[in-house]
């Protein structure tokens, strides 16, 4: 008997996909020994209100706590990221040098914010990213000081929440972006088209097809403007970094799994492939640091940092974790995700980034209470609605299911039905071999 | 008898009392087209289906038509112009979006969960007021005594409909609530009585609201009635008239049933109605199995404005869908042991509000209503029986409810 027969299972991240994942474990029959390793000290919360409610300071940074909905018996590793994976040994390192051993794991490690390089100014004080309570408990009290403009550098959906709620506290808000519109990586320019006037009425500078060179600070170090590629220059006193994010998957470097910035890639059923493609069996993925062929999606690898795709993917895997070889099940996830900002409540679900045509089923874009879909070669493939959500599980549906293009034509509140180019912008290189970092 | 005949045997007032092992055999085929072309649809997953499709739609109400007068003044200008308003006015029930979205936004508003809050101690005093004037007595109809007035006064005044005219309306409530009954739908001369009741309470409604606007005062339809900041009102004066009385008819035909069919419900299940007593803190869980077991509204019907293929089958474009929410609510593949009146049920996601975009806007007022009544009854009526087992019911299969339930008791408790 090795020391790794007692170890039990061990869940590496102790965010949502951490905590539903180990939870299913304990909902599937699993009685052994359970330990939940996090980076940071907090137990899991809750990431979507930090953008919104924090923000906004309507709900405190701590107040985010994620319910446990099963008793868990964990053993807690909080404030000690995982620094190694050891495959041969069975065990992990952490930050201060403790040794895991580990029967089976689970990563779900997650995503980091992008942050700034160093070299242009991401060091000067008053420069935030959005990503953890703390990032959002900081930026809460420099929003609270009052500052006289905010710079929000990326118009994705971390971008425009927090400019929605700085409007709301009634901050002068700049918001920068490379594209033409918000929101026109996952949702294009002919639908971000909308945001364009949200903004305007909400009184939000965009200042669009802008790059953002370098940031500058005064003598106590402290942001005072940013240099556009243009020549223009932006006066802040406050800078929000929303770039996305990278996969958490530094710490697997020397694992010998296929793991890099954009995730640990798994096989169908959440096994963590080795370098050379085969499952590991004792090593599954879910969450936001999980890329795997996704069934719903063409089998395209894919990781999704979504809400719904933590809880799912992480029951899949902890179901799986427990389950013989030969009674391995495949992860299949239409991608999901929804937004409020400007006062709209926004959903989407599918692939929409790829689509060739989009077009309004229901609604129309001038109200800013439309329903569209996304089509490619013919099929549905994903649906976005604005404060029109209740049908879109019916889109949904049709999506998962690659129905036709448009999917449904006879529907209440349908307009003249008319296909438009989705306007994604090309893809940008968004590949870091593990080791290059932005710091 | 043949799968069509089932919806007709629902429709038969011999039935009302007790229609659920009818239902039982309609879930046998999720969805049944009937002869007269309309779908019963009767399980649980094809509704939760079907409330999310886009493709139905509300507007199946026939275009309002009123009666040949001999005056060719009426029928050719005046009562033609009528049925075109009403048509194009119809309460939001009867509506899709856009125009239901903005609709039930505005008054979503002002029914809010702060004003419904604000009304709990006058429902508990209310409910003390009706409970006390029952001393002395050995017999009770609840209907009568408590669940017909009780959410008819607090609808006036939620609304701001003077109470001391709620006798003239009673009646026109009721008949506009058969809007909602298949049979009614199809009788010409209900449908004549239904325009002549409409014509009536709305003509009251015109001379009200016209007062609010004069002088309004704390309530909804004087909210409803200002401009909002930008100066457009929330909505025109037609679809104002038209929300103020769906909100007064459904204030008068609903709750009663639920409150009505909730005593019975306990009454036959007497433990039930002790373990209430004891610790009313039960009385969401009873209220929301209720909501499933006994529900106020059975049926909703909608229509397909294309092909809808569900369960196997195929609902054709334009036919009526009959949403069977009650049968659906004791769909064996979704509740275990759905005959059984279980308080104690977990993950009870049942259809006693309806569902999908057209979900009751009154629910919480009918919750709190339901709750504060059923906990006083259960701990102020002194060993109460039911006088007649099953009760009479009132004529509407959709809007089921007993015309009468006579309880005898041994006293009252204090309040």
């Amino acid at each position: 008997m090795t020391a790794g027969d007692t170890a039990g299972i061990v869940v590496v991240g102790a965010s949502l996909a951490g905590l539903r994942g180990a939870e299913a474990l304990r909902r599937n029959g699993y009685a052994g020994r359970l330990t939940i390793v996090g980076d940071e000290p907090h137990r899991p919360y809750d990431r979507p209100p930090l953008s919104k409610h924090v923000l906004s300071g309507e709900l405190a940074p701590d107040a985010t706590g994620l319910p446990e909905l099963v008793a868990l018996d964990a053993h807690w590793r909080l404030g000690h990221a995982a620094t190694a994976l050891d495959r041969e040994a069975r065990a992990i390192t952490l930050a201060d040098g403790t040794r895991l051993a580990y029967e089976r794991l689970l990563i779900a490690t997650g995503a980091q914010a992008r942050p700034w390089p160093a070299a242009s100014g991401g060091r000067l004080q008053n420069v935030f990213t959005l990503r953890s309570r703390d990032d959002a408990a900081r930026l809460r009290t420099a929003l609270a000081g009052a500052p006289r403009r905010v710079l929000i550098v990326g118009a994705g959906l971390i971008g425009c929440e927090a400019a929605s709620c700085c409007r709301d506290l009634g901050l002068p808000v700049t918001l920068v972006d490379p594209n033409p519109t918000p929101l026109a990586r996952s949702l294009g320019t002919w639908v971000g088209g909308v945001l364009v006037d949200c903004l305007r009425d909400a009184g939000v500078t965009f200042q669009a097809g802008a790059q953002v060179l370098r940031f500058e600070g005064d003598a106590s170090g402290r942001v005072v403007r940013a240099q556009l590629a243009d020549g223009r220059a932006v006066e802040a006193d406050l800078v929000i970094v929303a770039l996305g994010a990278t996969r958490a998957t530094d710490w697997l470097a020397d694992a010998g799994l296929m793991a890099d910035s954009r995730g640990v890639t798994c096989d169908g059923a959440c096994r963590v492939l080795r370098a050379d493609g085969t499952p590991c069996p004792d090593i599954y993925a879910a969450g936001d640091v999980a890329r795997w062929p996704n069934a719903l999606c063409g089998d395209r690898l894919m990781s999704v940092e979504h809400w719904g795709n933590a809880v799912a993917q992480s029951a899949q895997a902890a179901r799986n974790m427990l389950a013989a070889a030969e009674d391995q099940q495949t992860y299949r996830h239409l991608p999901a995700f929804w937004s409020s900002q400007f006062g709209i409540n926004i959903k989407a679900v599918g692939a929409n980034a790829g689509a060739d045509a989009v077009a309004i089923v229901q609604g129309t874009r001038a109200s800013r209470r439309f329903l569209a879909v996304y089509g490619r070669a013919g099929r549905s493939v994903g649906a976005v609605s604005f404060d029109q959500a209740r049908w879109l599980p019916a889109y949904a549906e049709a999506v998962a299911e690659g129905r036709a293009f448009p999917p449904i034509e006879e529907a209440t509140d349908q307009g003249t039905f008319l296909a438009h180019a989705p306007g994604f912008p090309p893809a940008r290189a968004t590949f870091h071999p593990i080791g290059v970092r932005h710091g | 008898m043949a799968e069509d005949t089932l919806f007709q045997a629902v429709l038969d007032p011999a039935n009302r009392a007790d229609p659920y092992p009818l239902y039982a055999r309609l879930r046998e085929s999720p969805v049944s087209i009937q002869r007269d072309g309309s779908a019963v649809v009767s399980t649980h997953e094809a509704i939760r289906s079907l409330i999310f499709d886009p493709r139905l739609s509300s507007e199946d109400l026939p275009p309002s038509h009123r009666p040949r007068t001999g005056n060719p003044l009426k029928d050719w200008l005046l009562n033609p112009l009528k049925d075109r308003i009403a048509t194009a006015h119809r309460p939001l029930i009867f509506r899709d979006p856009p125009d239901h979205d903005t609709l039930r936004h505005a008054v979503m508003r002002e029914f809010s969960v702060a004003r419904v809050r604000a009304l709990r101690q006058r429902v508990v005093r209310d409910v003390d007021a009706l409970i006390d004037a029952c001393r002395g007595r050995d017999e009770v109809c609840l209907v009568e005594d408590l669940s017909y007035p009780l959410p008819v006064s607090v609808i006036c005044d939620m609304l701001g409909v003077p109470e001391a005219d709620e006798p003239q309306f009673q009646a026109w409530a009721t008949q506009l609530a058969t809007a909602l009954e298949p049979d009614a739908r199809h009788d010409e001369a209900s449908r004549h009585r239904t325009v002549a009741a409409f014509d009536a309470i709305s003509g009251y409604m015109r001379a009200l609201i016209r007062e609010k606007r004069r002088r309004p005062t704390a309530d909804l339809l004087s909210a409803l009635a200002a401009p909002s900041p930008s100066g457009k009102p929330a909505m025109g004066d037609f679809d104002l008239i038209s929300t103020a009385i769906l909100l007064l008819v459904a204030g008068h035909e609903t709750t009663v049933n639920l409150i009505t069919n909730g005593m019975l419900t306990l009454l036959r299940h007497p433990r039930e109605l002790e373990r209430l007593r004891a610790d009313p803190e039960r009385a969401p869980r009873v209220i929301e199995e209720l909501l499933r077991y006994e529900p106020p509204v059975h049926f909703r019907t909608r229509k397909a404005l294309g092909a809808i293929e569900i369960a196997g089958r195929t609902i054709p474009k334009g036919a009526p869908v009959i949403l069977l929410f009650a049968a659906a609510n004791r769909d064996p593949a979704r509740f275990r042991e759905p005959d059984r009146f279980d308080p104690d049920r977990e993950d009870n996601q049942h259809f006693g509000f309806g569902g999908g975009l057209h979900y009751c806007m009154g629910a919480p007022l009918a919750r709190i209503e339901a709750e504060i009544a059923l906990v006083a009854l259960s701990r102020r009526l002194v060993a109460p029986r039911l006088m007649a087992d099953p009760p009479p019911y009132r004529p509407g299969a959709s809007l089921r409810g007993p015309e009468r339930l006579g309880i005898r008791i041994s006293g009252l408790a204090p309040g």
